[in-house]
């Protein structure tokens, strides 16, 4: 017996039960779908964080004031000194090291913003021109910070796109004046819209010189400097030299945290990839429920067609013929319902993206294979059994009576 | 070509041992028309089913050609089934989903033989048995000598040395009956050895050699020396 005879036949006894052979596709298909769906939502999740840090640039180091210390006491603490904080030397220091692109100084606080009769409290970002690069922002209209000195002063500022609506509305902003706290600077710049990005919102912010932000805040300290490697490889020896340099700048005492988006990055790579094997894996909880489900509805085939079985052996088929007709059967059923689910689930992932537009879902490859290989194997090994008491059938029992 | 040496099966109800053959010796040569009568419970059907293959005995030897086939295993007499024995029931045993062709083709397929022999061969045997018009229709379409005529054909597909027939004539009226009994026994002309249980003396008077079989022996074994 050949394989397109062996296939044939199976067909031929699936269509003889139509109905139940589409309540068994329809249970396969949905295990299907429901694993792809799952783990197209989960991977979502995945590009959405991974995209966000993205967004804040590329190879960045970061370098925050204080330490903290897992394990220890801090011998400075014994001695009531706090950490030192970060000044502008120490981010224009750290472009001795021959790993770093270019560095950006960064201050925050809030401060009265007003123009014309219109105020509201915005967050103030003081930094300088190369931000722009590092942070992947886009200009509306005019131009960012100029490229000065960072130890110098300017009345110069540029407004995130929503401050723009609501303090100037229609009218032009590049060249107004903006009144910061008891301070006025001229708009030379509008960045465009993009939203939040990592509890960050760009739209909300007015940018300023980092040494103005140092007077308007009356403040040396920094809030952060962001360090751009020079590429990807760079970002280690980046980070070292980091902490080498602050470390030699406050006399010998490592007072700072450096980290690596990229590091942050992997961890959340890891935990959302985890969580989406999990759910996935639930989600295959239910094709298993669907093999079961095959085995019962074979074990039932088999009892119903115990007379053919009888017939087929006695027309001379061996056992291993019996078992092989209703493999196939249970293969092409898991065949069919697992491609039907595929489909099921690309579509369902299709709706949730439309109605979710900022999760860029997409099952996974891996995840896709899994859920058809995990569809025909439950099939063909819950069909071991059953097949196994087809082909055990005593022959003159399944002719003895009709 | 048959060969029964001290046949015993002996089946187990509950726990009581039951037997449905008893020391049987019985010696069939090629060509043979053998009709085999006895009550019912005598072992008729036990006999044909182990002359079959469908069933093993618990004790004795078998020889079907000069082999012990009661030694093989369940593949090797699947194989032999498949290419020396044909049977007929008197259910007729088609397979309701398939027309008259695909249940003729049924042995054919099982055997491996390619598409192009065996669709010749399924188009001769629906000649043959007068089937040509039905050979599209499935077997609730077909009358009852019409079905026992596609269970015949379907029975010679592989040119079976041995045709074993169980009541061929149990579920249908006189004339279809005579009807098929005359298939029948054309095909022993063209030298197939045919085996048939029946309860019907008149049938079984038809055969050449009338076994007899009462609880499970063979108690009368007569020859018909006339031709009728």
């Amino acid at each position: 017996m050949n394989l397109g005879d062996t296939l044939l036949f199976a067909s031929g006894s699936l269509r003889g039960t139509r109905s139940r052979t589409i309540l068994m596709m329809i249970a396969m298909s949905i295990g299907v779908a429901a694993v792809v769906i799952l783990t197209a939502l989960g991977e979502g999740a995945r590009r959405y964080v991974v995209g966000q840090f993205s967004s804040l640039g590329t190879n960045l180091v970061i370098v925050l004031p204080g330490r903290s210390e897992t394990a220890g006491i801090n011998p400075g603490m014994l001695l009531g000194k706090t950490a030192r904080d970060l000044v502008l030397d120490d981010a224009q220091a750290l472009l001795r090291s021959p790993a770093v692109r270019r560095i950006a100084p960064l201050t925050v606080g809030a401060a009265q913003a007003s123009h014309g009769s219109l105020n509201r409290e915005v967050v103030v970002m003081g930094t300088t021109s190369t931000m722009l690069e590092i942070r992947h922002m886009d200009l509306a209209q005019g131009q960012f910070l100029p490229q000065i000195d960072p130890r110098l002063a300017m009345p110069v500022c540029v407004l995130g796109a929503t401050i723009k609506k609501e303090l100037f509305g229609t009218q032009p902003a590049l060249g107004a004046w903006l009144h910061l706290g008891n301070r006025r600077f001229r708009v030379v710049g509008v960045l465009a819209a993009q939203g939040e990005s990592m509890g960050m919102n760009t739209d909300d912010l007015v940018i300023i010189p980092v040494a103005s932000a140092q007077q308007l805040f009356n403040s040396q300290a920094l809030f952060r400097i962001l360090v751009e490697a020079k590429n990807r490889d760079m970002i280690e020896p980046a980070r070292r030299d980091a902490e080498q340099i602050i470390k030699q700048q406050h006399s010998g005492e490592l007072d700072v945290t450096v980290i690596t988006q990229d590091a942050v990055l992997a961890t959340f790579d890891r935990i959302l990839r985890a969580l989406t094997l999990a759910v996935g894996g639930i989600a295959a909880i239910s094709l298993a429920v669907a093999g079961i489900l095959i085995m019962n509805v074979m074990l039932i085939a088999v009892a119903q067609r115990t007379q053919e079985i009888g017939l087929l052996k006695a027309l001379g088929a061996a056992p291993a013929q019996i078992r092989q007709l209703f493999f196939t059967e249970a293969a092409l059923l898991s065949t069919v319902g697992g491609m039907a689910g595929l489909v099921l689930g690309e579509i369902g992932s299709a709706i949730i993206g439309k109605l979710y537009p900022v999760l860029p879902v997409g099952a996974p490859w891996w995840s896709v294979l899994a859920a058809f290989g995990t569809a025909l194997g439950t099939g063909i090994l819950f069909s071991v059994w059953p097949a196994r008491r087809a082909a055990e059938l005593d022959p003159v029992a399944a002719l003895a009576r009709r | 070509m048959i060969e029964f040496t001290d046949v015993s099966r002996i089946f187990m109800v509950g726990d009581q041992e039951v037997a449905a053959l008893r020391n049987v010796n019985l010696r069939l040569e090629a060509g043979e028309y053998v009709s085999i009568m006895g009550p019912s419970g005598s072992g008729k059907s036990t006999l044909l089913n182990l002359i079959g293959l469908l069933d093993r005995p618990t004790s004795g030897t078998y020889r079907l050609d000069g082999q012990d086939v009661t030694t093989l295993g369940d593949a090797q007499q699947a194989q032999v089934r498949s290419e020396k024995i044909g049977f007929v029931f008197q259910f007729f045993h088609l397979v309701p989903r398939l027309t008259a062709a695909m249940n003729i083709e049924l042995p054919l397929i099982l055997a491996g033989i390619p598409a192009a022999e065996r669709k010749e061969r399924v188009v001769r045997l629906l000649e043959n048995y007068g089937l040509a018009d039905r050979a599209d229709h499935r077997p609730d379409q077909l009358s009852g000598g019409q079905r026992q005529r596609v269970a015949i054909a379907r029975a010679t597909s592989m040119h079976p040395a041995v045709l074993l027939a169980d009541e061929p004539t149990g579920n249908l009226d006189q004339a279809t009956g005579k009807e098929v009994l005359n298939l029948l026994e054309q095909l022993m002309e063209q030298g197939v050895t045919l085996i048939m249980v029946t309860h019907d003396p008149n049938i079984g008077q038809r055969a050449m050699r009338q076994l007899h079989m009462v609880d499970g022996q063979i108690v009368s074994d007569s020859r018909r020396q006339a031709s009728s």
